[in-house]
């Protein structure tokens, strides 16, 4: 019995070790805090001028803003495919995942929202989504399927946290006196009754049902904004299936990046284990392979028959201005990782990490490759209109508004995995056989 | 006794007889007196000047003139509910004859002063096309197509552009959320965008909004070819087609099935037009069903290559 309680004890102050205010999390805050107001007035720049500060003109019309919208909502489905599609098929090893998915989830799925009123004309009229909205368009869809699913996410991810908000109370004592009373309200008087993990338990499950079709949802809806077009590029109709299954490849991948970080600052080693990196890697190289497959179909399909419009389209990512960065991000960032994760050794924390960050930068650049090349080509051509109406860079402005929704997330990240268990306590104890259940 | 009673009785009926005298001829004289009044202040508002108006619903009413006051927020209400709704029993329709056009860019000009345009920026474009290289160039003037299938309205999640009654496409700059969803469906890139302050925001700050001339235009709105439904409203022809000096356009009313040409004035018949010249539609398999109909640049009667003009090399 001693020994389960030494055991139950190291474990919660291993988990627990890091929810604690210090130096270095203070400096990292700062910075953080810093450089999004000097982001943010890159945006007040914009609201006071007009979108014209950004690279968009009347050709292209759609640029980073939206490929960055459709990203944010692509990694954020990750939170389904490790708690809802793994979990539910009964794979124990993503125990200590979990937790990271869901906050990768929130994190990713909240800021999409602001990411898409950064794209906005008007965004003193926000509200007119809701007093005019009508519902034939796609982007009254997607306001609906994302709210809900960030909804839902956050649900996910905190009502499952409930035991662990009980215990970090109980065992942590370098908590901040603010901290435990949040602590106080949020573990809803917990204390590892069977009722109440029943009704837990219950919550959970509903919840990981109802988000599989949700995540589903948002972002096939995401894929209708363009595929209910009619140019060239967009006019497809696999686009659903086929941003779901990129989506998966982001969000693996930023899985992957949090879980390094984490097990090494948090010294989680223990927990997030070699063969969690080795089972990770094989999950990316199945969603990778999944992508792949989609992509062969996208670019194969209307590259054999060339039709006039599409064809333009293809040679201008094949060949044309975009080419390297279409090669590079193909790839980098897609088969070049998928072949070398074949490799054991590949799969080891480390080797991981990069190939990891490699496929992250190639799909927030594969969603620009979806985006702006497509409106680089329109049916008419364009003429009489100034140099830069034609192609499409993005302007410093664009940049800082971008980086401000990465620090964004990076804030509400810290912010979780700081003052919150990253690792399902409770869960961990449950599946080592440390407590009974 | 019975003298007593009956006395009584008496002093009652008289009594009340009397009461209901006074109060009759007072009521009488009351309401002889408010008559009076009322056609004393009738009076004063006569000026026998009558006025013809339309009302919002299109009905015309007479209305004394003195009776007439004048609101703030009137125009904008009118306009709105107006350009809604569309100039009732009209499907306008345009007709460009590609074998007429010789790159004038008239219809360019009067477009940008009419709707208060940036040079770089089009209700009405022409473009230089060649379809193939070893076919000649022609020029395509090309305004929003007014589709009947239109993919800008249906995306659109504000109802800020909308189909028309009389086959027009507009756009509420009032309500226009600056999405540009409207911009990616359009297959014609037939809309601009007010990137930066339109080009007169400041003269026309305190102008009521025109939904059919899209004047004042707005910063972060959208804006597109009307139609000119400001002119439609008042017989006129669009702007575009009465500035073209080569009889490139024809305007009118499908369910007239008549046409007029801009320039020259003469009304045709649309279906003979079209059955004549082999008219056509622009990308019809993309199923929009345009409004504008474009007759085949036939036997043109000038060569030339793509040109270019100075703003192709300008950034902005």
């Amino acid at each position: 019995m001693s020994a389960i309680n030494s055991d139950y004890q190291k474990l919660t102050k291993d988990l627990t070790n890091h929810i604690r205010l210090n130096k270095s999390y203070l400096i990292w805050m700062t910075f953080l805090t810093l450089s999004l107001f000097a982001c943010l007035y890159a945006y007040f720049i914009q609201l006071q001028t007009g979108l014209g500060v950004t690279g968009l003109r009347d050709f292209i019309s759609w640029g980073m803003y939206i490929s960055n919208f459709v990203f944010f909502v692509a990694v954020s489905l990750v939170g389904m495919l490790i708690s809802a599609v793994l979990g539910m098929i009964g794979m124990k090893w993503i125990t200590p995942l979990t937790r990271i998915a869901e906050i990768i989830a929130v994190a990713f799925s909240a800021v999409a929202g602001l990411v898409i009123v950064s794209d906005m004309g008007r965004p003193d009229r926000l509200i007119n989504v809701f007093l005019y909205g009508r519902f034939q368009s796609p982007i009254l869809w997607d306001v609906t399927v994302v709210t809900i699913y960030f909804l839902l996410s956050f649900l996910l991810y905190l009502i499952p946290m409930i035991p662990d908000i009980a215990i970090t109370k109980k065992y942590n004592s370098n908590m901040p006196k603010i901290l435990s009373i949040l602590y106080k309200f949020l573990s809803f008087n917990w204390i590892n009754k069977t009722e109440q993990n029943d009704i837990i338990n219950k919550c959970v499950r509903t919840l990981l049902l109802l988000i599989i079709p949700t995540a589903l949802a948002i972002h096939t809806v995401t894929s209708w904004l363009f595929a209910v077009t009619l140019r060239p590029g967009w006019d497809s109709t696999i686009f659903g299936p086929y941003f779901v299954s990129g989506a998966f490849v982001a969000g693996t991948s930023a899985v992957i990046i949090a879980m390094y970080f984490f097990s090494k600052n948090y010294k989680l080693q223990n927990y997030i284990t070699e063969k969690h990196f080795d089972y990770i890697g094989k999950l990316l190289v199945l969603v990778s392979l999944v992508y792949l497959y989609f992509n062969i179909n996208e670019f194969l399909v209307p590259g054999y028959k060339l039709k006039r419009a599409e064809a333009i389209h293809l040679m201008d990512l094949f060949t044309g201005e975009n080419a390297l960065l279409f090669w590079a991000v193909q790839l980098g960032g897609l088969i070049i990782p998928i072949v070398l994760l074949f490799f054991n050794k590949m799969r080891k924390p480390i080797p991981i990490m990069i190939i990891a960050s490699f496929v992250f930068l190639g799909s927030w650049f594969k969603r620009y490759l979806i985006v702006v090349p497509t409106m680089e080509n329109p049916f008419l051509p364009i003429q009489h209109v100034p140099l830069n109406f034609k192609t499409y860079s993005p302007t410093m402005i664009e940049v800082a508004v971008t980086l401000a929704s990465f620090i964004l997330v990076l804030m509400i990240i810290s912010v979780l995995a700081k003052f919150f268990p990253v690792i399902p306590i409770h869960e961990t104890a449950k599946e080592k056989g440390i407590i009974e259940e | 006794m019975d003298k007593k009673q009956e006395e009584e009785e008496n002093n009652t009926r008289r009594g009340f007889l009397k009461k209901a005298g006074l109060i009759g001829a007072g009521a009488i004289a009351g309401a002889g007196a408010i008559y009076s009044a009322l056609s004393f202040e009738k009076q004063k508002n006569v000026s026998g000047n009558k006025t013809k108006l339309l009302t919002q619903d299109n009905k015309l009413v007479e209305v004394d003139s003195l009776n007439i006051e004048f609101t703030e927020k009137a125009p904008l209400e009118v306009f709105q509910a107006q350009g809604r709704e569309g100039i009732i029993g009209k499907k306008w329709v345009m007709i460009v004859d590609l074998s007429k056009c010789r790159n004038a860019r008239k219809c360019v000009g009067a477009c940008q002063s009419a709707h208060h345009l940036y040079p770089y920026q089009y209700h009405m474009n022409v473009l230089q096309m060649q379809e193939n290289q070893e076919t000649a160039f022609f020029n395509m003037p090309k305004p929003c197509q007014h589709c009947d299938n239109p993919p800008c309205v249906s995306v659109c999640p504000v109802d800020a552009t909308f189909k028309r009654q009389d086959g027009i496409v507009l756009i509420d700059n009032e309500r226009c959320i600056g999405c540009r969803f409207c911009m990616a469906a359009c297959p014609y890139s037939a809309r601009t965008f007010q990137w930066f302050d339109p080009k007169e925001a400041e003269k026309d700050k305190n102008i009521p909004y025109n939904i059919e001339l899209n004047i004042p235009q707005k910063k972060g709105t959208i804006t597109k070819c009307l139609f000119s439904a400001d002119h439609l409203r008042e017989d006129k022809l669009p702007y575009c087609v009465s500035a073209c000096p080569n009889g490139v356009y024809y305007f009118g009313d499908e369910n007239e099935d008549a046409v007029t040409n801009g320039t020259t004035k003469e009304t045709v018949r649309l279906s003979q037009l079209l059955k004549d010249n082999a008219g056509y539609q622009l990308m019809p398999e993309l199923g929009t069903k345009p409004r504008v109909y474009y007759l085949p640049p036939k036997n043109r009667t000038q060569d030339f290559k793509r040109t270019q003009d100075d703003i192709e090399s300008k950034i902005i």
